[in-house]
């Protein structure tokens, strides 16, 4: 595992050591080979909603193949970074961004990126489920057939095995063809999980996956979170301080859209560097 | 953090004033449901009155147009002399001489001239014509004596509806005393009966009344209606579809969007003189036909179909599109996968409304000479045509008494097929429509 410290700000980068990060990681987790090796990149990236700069000169590295939480009180810019990795808020016309974000040595905002192709890579699932108004196979399958995936045993073996990641398999394998909104908010919201591992990212972005749901539900995603870990490299925002813990290996604090602290997460909970942080986890403002 | 402290401030002034507070919302609550109730009353009777002028209306026009699919027919004994009917070349016999021969043989007493005009005035010309097919289907008819029923004049199908009155003087109505009495023993025969009047579902349009149909109108505003649809859905559709999802928001989008907002509100009769100008005088396009009509309400129909759509596109959840791009679908690939899938019962609507439109619209078409005379059933796109609303135009301006219920009967068509396309429309919506 590699050193990724951006040498500019240690008191961000300081916790990101090897060996810091060894004492975070459960006996499990060392079977992730060729894990922590900075997957996106931002340097003194910045995100402008028109005049307005919703996230301010980030520098932050995102290992790839661990969890990755976002935290921060509404409106800090959290979701609008998760949204920048894979250009979702291209579809904002007064969007645009400054500094460079690489992604696999790519930028992600460079002249020639097709961001179809980069958003096959980092895959996305959003607050609210939002299931295909079409059948359980045709969600999961959508995504495969887009990318060129037209033989049907093959299609089914995808959506089996997409099925199986997200915990979904036994609940639904009988009723394949039946319309996916009549799944329950949870199963919709692993189902959508399902769908973005379908096309086989790399990356998975989660923007609150479970704010939409019941804590039952909500324990559901984490175990599934907990399963993916190791295979993808996840990001999730989260309002849910617990949740963060919880389930990821480090956090990033957003405040006013600046990066306030970035560090493994036990550390950043027991032991935050920032004032601001601290009165933030310690609910002393939300 | 104001609402804490009001509640303190209320909390130390005592209980009463804070049952004072409750007072003062019970009594506004009462006054709100009363609004409420006045609300519903008055939207209760705009329903009814909608519904009394709706019934009066349909009341009018089926009682005024119901006699119209009933027309007067006269039994005629016609003997087919093989000496006026050329047996290699039958089509060019004189039927009109035979039908009145039949005639002078019911009436063998009616001698002069003035008296014999008088007496063929109470047949339709369209008689020879009946007879003529006849001949021509079944030439082994000739020598023989066959029994037709002819239709009547349309003075006598007024006079047996009950529209010409025996009580008016005789100089004041359409009939004289003489012909009454002919109809009269007609009648006393059993010659004269009022049938199914197929001839109005068949036929195109003529000055007899009782020659006249709606048929010709009918596949006129088909063909019509035809080149709209073809033509203005997959513009329309188009056109809302880049406007919604690709077009840059700038201003020339700006431009364009109110551009189109105020072409919907363009009177049509402007539609009608732009494709004059435009289709007849410029392209030289043929006038009077259904492929001009049908440029000209497309014209016309484009902005509602666009409006529509675009509303119908702007209904789909952001949340669905984010989906799809999530997976890496191109912007295409989400339009036509999940967007138009989603927006098509409410594009398809749109779309009907904009026909149903076109087809009850008179004014452009006047002015591309589709309200010209035809009697010929149009056949193609390039033949002259009337469309139904014309039909009804030209009819309400003839003064005969059987066009009166003839324009009512060709309403009631019009609106039987407007009904018919509302009802797709809803069949469609329910069909496609997709819930979540």
């Amino acid at each position: 595992m590699q050193m990724t410290a951006e040498e500019k700000d240690a008191s961000k980068v300081a916790s990101k050591s090897g060996a810091t990060r060894d004492i975070f990681l459960p006996p499990e987790r060392e079977r992730v080979k060729d894990g922590g090796k900075p997957h996106v990149m931002a340097k003194n990236f910045s995100i402008f909603y028109g005049d307005f700069e919703a996230v301010k000169k980030v520098d932050a590295d995102i290992l790839s193949k661990y969890v990755t939480a976002i935290i921060g009180p509404s409106g800090c810019g959290k979701s609008t970074f998760l949204r920048a990795i894979n250009r979702m808020n291209d579809l904002i016309p007064s969007c645009y961004t400054t500094g460079t974000l690489m992604f696999d040595g790519e930028d992600v905002y460079g002249r020639y990126t097709d961001e179809v192709q980069l958003r096959k890579k980092i895959g996305m699932v959003f607050q609210k489920p939002n299931p295909f108004p079409k059948s359980i196979f045709d969600n999961i399958a959508y995504g495969p057939r887009l990318h060129g995936v037209k033989d049907k045993k093959m299609l089914e073996g995808i959506v089996e095995k997409s099925l199986r990641k997200a915990a979904l398999w036994d609940e639904v394998k009988d009723r394949l063809e039946r319309n996916a909104l009549g799944l329950s908010g949870g199963q919709q919201q692993r189902l959508c999980v399902a769908r973005t591992l379908a096309v086989e990212p790399e990356i998975l972005l989660l923007d609150e996956p479970t704010s939409a749901l019941d804590p039952k539900a909500t324990a559901k995603i984490e175990d599934l979170i907990e399963e993916l870990r190791g295979s993808y490299t996840i990001l999730i925002v989260t309002h849910n301080m617990q949740q963060a813990s919880r389930v990821s290996d480090y956090t990033m604090f957003y405040y006013e859209g600046d990066l306030v602290e970035y560090a493994p997460t036990k550390q950043l909970f027991t032991n935050p560097r920032d004032q601001v942080t601290e009165d933030y986890i310690t609910g002393r403002f939300s | 953090m104001s609402s804490s402290k009001n509640k303190s401030i209320a909390g130390a002034s005592g209980s009463s004033r804070r049952e004072r507070t409750i007072d003062i919302v019970n009594r506004r609550l009462a006054k709100r449901y009363r609004i409420e109730k006045r609300f519903r009353f008055y939207g209760l009777c705009s329903i009814i009155v909608s519904m009394v002028f709706l019934a009066v209306l349909l009341t009018s026009i089926v009682s005024n147009g119901y006699s119209a699919f009933f027309q007067t027919y006269v039994r005629l004994d016609i003997t087919l002399d093989s000496a006026m009917l050329d047996r290699e070349n039958p089509g060019k016999s004189n039927f009109q001489a035979i039908i009145k021969q039949s005639i002078n043989k019911l009436y063998p007493e009616v001698e002069d001239r003035k008296s014999k005009r008088e007496l063929y005035a109470l047949f339709s010309s369209g008689a020879a014509f009946q007879l003529r097919d006849l001949v021509m289907r079944h030439p082994d008819l000739i020598g023989t004596t066959v029994s037709l029923w002819v239709p009547a004049d349309d003075d006598v199908d007024m006079l047996m509806k009950g529209y010409i009155k025996r009580s008016v003087a005789e100089n004041e109505r359409r009939l004289s005393d003489r012909q009454l009495g002919w109809i009269d023993r007609l009648a006393d025969q059993d010659r004269i009966e009022k049938r199914f009047n197929v001839t109005f579902f068949t036929a195109g349009d003529s000055r007899e009344p009782e020659l006249a149909g709606i048929w010709g109108a009918v596949k006129g505003s088909f063909f019509t209606l035809l080149v709209t649809l073809v033509l203005s859905f997959p513009i329309g559709l188009a056109a809302a579809v880049y406007l919604e999802e690709f077009a840059p928001k700038n201003l020339a989008t700006d431009f364009i969007e109110v551009n189109i907002n105020n072409l919907a509100a363009v009177p049509s009769i402007v539609f009608g003189l732009l494709g004059l100008a435009v289709f007849l005088n410029f392209f030289g396009m043929p006038r009077s036909t259904p492929l001009v009509g049908g440029l000209v309400l497309m014209l016309m129909t484009l902005p509602t179909i666009i409006i529509a759509s675009r509303a119908a596109l702007k209904a789909v959840p952001p949340s669905i599109r984010e989906a799809a791009l999530g997976v890496g679908s191109s912007k295409m690939q989400m339009v036509s996968s999940h967007v138009l899938p989603l927006a098509l019962p409410g594009m398809l609507t749109g779309t009907i409304i904009g026909m149903a439109q076109a087809l009850g619209e008179t004014a452009p078409l006047l002015m591309i000479g589709m309200v010209a005379f035809i009697v010929d059933i149009p056949g193609g796109f390039t033949d002259p045509a009337a469309v139904m609303p014309v039909q009804i135009y030209l009819w309400a301006d003839s003064p005969e008494r059987a066009f009166l219920e003839r324009t009512s009967a060709a309403i009631l068509v019009l609106l039987a097929f407007l009904v018919l396309m509302n009802a797709a429309a809803v069949i469609m919506r329910k069909r496609f429509e997709k819930r979540w």
